[in-house]
């Protein structure tokens, strides 16, 4: 029971970063698209000035998942950690380079330290997901053993499910971002930049559409567990994503963004938790359950308190900060340049 | 990993201290100081890198700690992972007042804003505390019992408050605000050094700077308890850190020297005075290396021995910086302005990070070989995965990198300051 507690715990944190980091990891992607450092300036502005105030906030639900993993299941922590040290590392690189490189742009004035930064910015922003992405693809695919350092170290995150899982989590990242900047540039009046994002938006949700299809069929072939996770009890919710994701582009159509916030959103967490319910109680696919990994009892409850009063400190904290950014004009929001 | 820590650490204690005075600043500034004002503006936007990087450099260590030492995770995490879940709220805390207070100088009001800041001070302490708990625990391992070699029965609070806790966190915050305000005064001296004697520049030197003295006196003697702590529960690490090869009846303190076979050789000897300092008795016998076979002794003795020796003589210094300034105030009303009062306070900054980092090498080599103390030798901690090498070279040079462009991009707004400081007062946000 408290390890289903902390799991819990533990999903609605990845949920969490995957909403609000991956959508600023997104930004960074169109960040890199956005063109000459002319015809580009107005959207990295933009950019900018939407995830500036928050992204930090947004990645402490990266270090949140890995303090809840390792206290809550530490021999799934180290298993993961210590098999799939490549592609964290390469995480960890470009959560440092996108992480610094994003405030130094904003602390320098010249164009060509700007341009530099930003690009260093801009590629670690579709790296970092891509191989978070192969870690999920590893351990869904049940590619990760017990044990320290027990998989293959390159087999384990360079196969298919986890290609596929790298590039979905790009893909996402992505289409929440031209969602979010959508509503971000309605908001500030600037229609020109809302119907560059709509476009983009409407696009990304369409190709992640068409290869979260195709991903079946790999998944099908590559790793059989998820496979049948998904298609059946985790099929509700494979469905619901699709609801969500066919209404989201039709708002998306409609002009309804405020609305369109809310079903991309759910299209994506249906397919996460798709994942999550497909795959339970196993937390390593087919190598080990919930209730044999967790830590015992006694730290478990300690756990279980800690990150409820921990919570009913940080969620007012969130919505102070959200609404504080989202409710004020937003051509206030002046980014120091 | 000690790279990264070491790295990590030097950004942590910014992000401790740092709030604290731009919130001092600010306070002022709100009522009617404009420089006081334009320091806290030009600080806050400082911390808005510095914390950036902090934050991810944090990350990296999460990250590390499962890549670099699964067992250690795997086997002792049921245990002491309870205040790293405690310091991830904090964290979360302090990275959502700090995107209000950098971002909201004109959504908020001034009292409101100064306002927004107090949690990042509050979460900044706590997060210090959260996390030394934890390298406590590896100082002082409580709170589980070994069933053939395996964890049982965790108790996540005893191993938090264990027998290291109170004095290496008070120690480790104290050291972080003399951090801070040492490194901050410094660059202002620099700028006096310059020939910029203006009040901008003078409040940036002394606001900062009484911080610091202040703390330094306090931490010389929670400093002085630590070293009879360790003296307690860590003979060994004490040993090492005096040079003492063999065990001794009324132990001399061995100041400087080079540890040579069992030896500390050219060091001055001041008898007696450390069986003293760390028993309370002249007479009282302090343990030395050779009480336990070679394997469990540390390594590096010289290093240690050194390390906390340049550690100790840098916190006297910095007590002798604060003691000048504080007889020059009372004699002059006012702070010391001759040339060799700003030297003195240039050096204390780079000095005061120079002593933490003793002062860290000091309880990390010095616990070694172990990992946990007593437990868990750090060889048996370590990820046996192929190839990981790779990764800490790849790591030296993203650091290298980092650092460089840490100092370049500061350098960057410290310049911008200088040439438009009426700009700057009123764009303010990062």
């Amino acid at each position: 029971m408290l390890a289903n507690i902390v799991l819990g715990f533990l999903w609605g944190g990845i949920t969490a970063y995957v909403l609000l980091a991956g959508a600023d990891f997104g930004a960074g992607f169109w960040d890199l698209l956005a063109g000459s450092a002319t015809t580009g300036a107005d959207k990295r502005r933009r950019i900018s000035a939407s995830i500036g105030p928050v992204w930090e906030a947004n990645h402490v639900w990266l270090i949140f998942a890995l303090v809840v993993t390792w206290t809550g299941f530490p021999s799934v922590f180290a298993a993961i950690a210590s098999t799939l040290y490549i592609p964290l590392t390469a995480v960890a690189f470009g959560i440092i380079l996108r992480g610094s490189a994003f405030a130094f742009r904003g602390a320098v004035t010249e164009l060509s330290l700007q341009r530099a930064f930003g690009a260093a910015f801009a590629a670690s922003s579709v790296v970092t997901p891509f191989f978070l992405g192969t870690v999920a693809g590893a351990i869904a695919s049940g590619r990760v053993p017990l044990g320290v350092a027990q998989g293959d170290i390159i087999t384990s995150w360079l196969n298919p499910t986890s290609i596929l899982g790298g590039i979905l989590a790009v893909e996402v990242s992505a289409y929440l971002a031209a969602v979010y900047l959508t509503r971000d540039s309605q908001r500030a009046n600037e229609s020109g930049l809302a119907m560059y994002f709509q476009r983009r938006a409407l696009v990304m949700g369409v190709i992640t559409g068409i290869t979260a299809g195709l991903g079946i069929l790999v998944l099908h072939a590559d790793a059989p567990l998820l496979f049948n996770g998904l298609t059946h009890r985790g099929l509700p919710l494979v469905l619901a994503s699709i609801v969500f994701g066919g209404l989201s582009l039709l708002l998306l159509l409609l002009r309804r963004f405020v609305a369109l916030r809310l079903t991309a959103a759910l299209a994506v967490v249906a397919v996460l938790w798709a994942w999550g319910v497909g795959q339970y109680p196993d937390v390593l696919a087919g190598v080990i359950k919930v209730s044999a990994a967790a830590a015992p009892d006694q730290s478990l409850r300690f756990l279980v308190v800690s990150l409820s009063i921990g919570s009913a400190i940080l969620i007012p904290s969130l919505v102070l900060l959200f609404s504080l950014f989202q409710a004020a004009p937003a051509q206030r929001l002046s980014e120091g340049r | 990993m000690g790279l990264s820590l070491g790295w990590h650490i030097i950004f942590a204690c910014l992000g401790v201290g740092l709030p604290a005075l731009i919130l001092i600043a600010e306070w002022r500034g709100i009522h009617g100081d404009a420089d006081a004002m334009r320091l806290a503006r030009t600080w806050a936007k400082v911390a808005g890198v510095l914390f950036a990087v902090g934050a991810v450099s944090g990350t990296i260590l999460s990250f590390e700690m499962g890549i670099l030492w699964p067992r250690l995770m795997g086997e002792f995490g049921a245990v002491f992972g309870l205040p790293f879940a405690l310091e991830g709220f904090a964290f979360f805390i302090e990275a959502i007042f700090l995107g209000i207070y950098l971002h909201a100088w004109d959504r908020l009001s001034p009292m409101r804003h100064l306002a927004s800041g107090i949690p990042i001070c509050i979460a900044g302490v706590a997060s210090a505390f959260f996390v030394v708990t934890a390298n406590a625990w590896m100082n002082d391992p409580q709170g589980f019992t070994l069933v053939n070699g395996h964890v049982t029965d965790p108790q996540p609070l005893v191993a938090m408050f264990n027998k290291a806790t109170p004095v290496e966190t008070i120690h480790m915050i104290l050291a972080a605000f003399m951090v801070t305000g040492f490194l901050v005064a410094s660059v202002y001296a620099a700028a006096r050094l310059r020939g910029r004697a203006d009040r901008y520049h003078r409040i940036g030197l002394v606001l900062p700077l009484i911080v610091a003295t202040v703390i330094t006196p306090a931490q010389i003697v929670v400093g002085d308890i630590a070293a009879r702590e360790v003296a307690d529960n860590q003979p060994l690490k004490l040993a090492a850190m005096e040079g003492i090869g063999q065990t001794e009846v009324g132990a001399g303190e061995h100041l400087g020297g080079i540890y040579i076979n069992g030896q500390l050789q050219f060091a001055i000897v001041l008898p007696h005075v450390l069986a003293f300092l760390a028993k309370g008795n002249v007479n009282a016998t302090v343990v030395g290396l050779d009480s336990v076979p070679a394997a469990d002794r540390p390594e590096a003795v010289t290093l240690i021995h050194l390390a906390f020796d340049t550690m100790v003589g840098i916190g006297f210094l910095l007590l002798g910086l604060g003691i000048w300034l504080l007889v020059r105030w009372i004699r002059r009303r006012g702070p010391p302005t001759s040339r060799w009062f700003l030297r003195a306070a240039l050096v204390a900054g780079p000095g005061a990070v120079v002593a933490m980092e003793c002062g860290w090498i000091t309880t990390e080599v010095g616990r070694q070989p172990w990992i946990v103390y007593n437990i868990m030798r750090t060889a048996d901690a370590v990820n046996p995965a192929p190839g990981l090498y790779w990764g800490l070279v790849v790591l030296l040079i993203v650091y290298t990198v980092l650092t460089v462009a840490t100092l370049v991009v500061l350098q960057k707004i410290k310049r911008a300051n200088v040439q438009t400081p009426n700009a700057q007062a009123t764009a303010g946000n990062v």
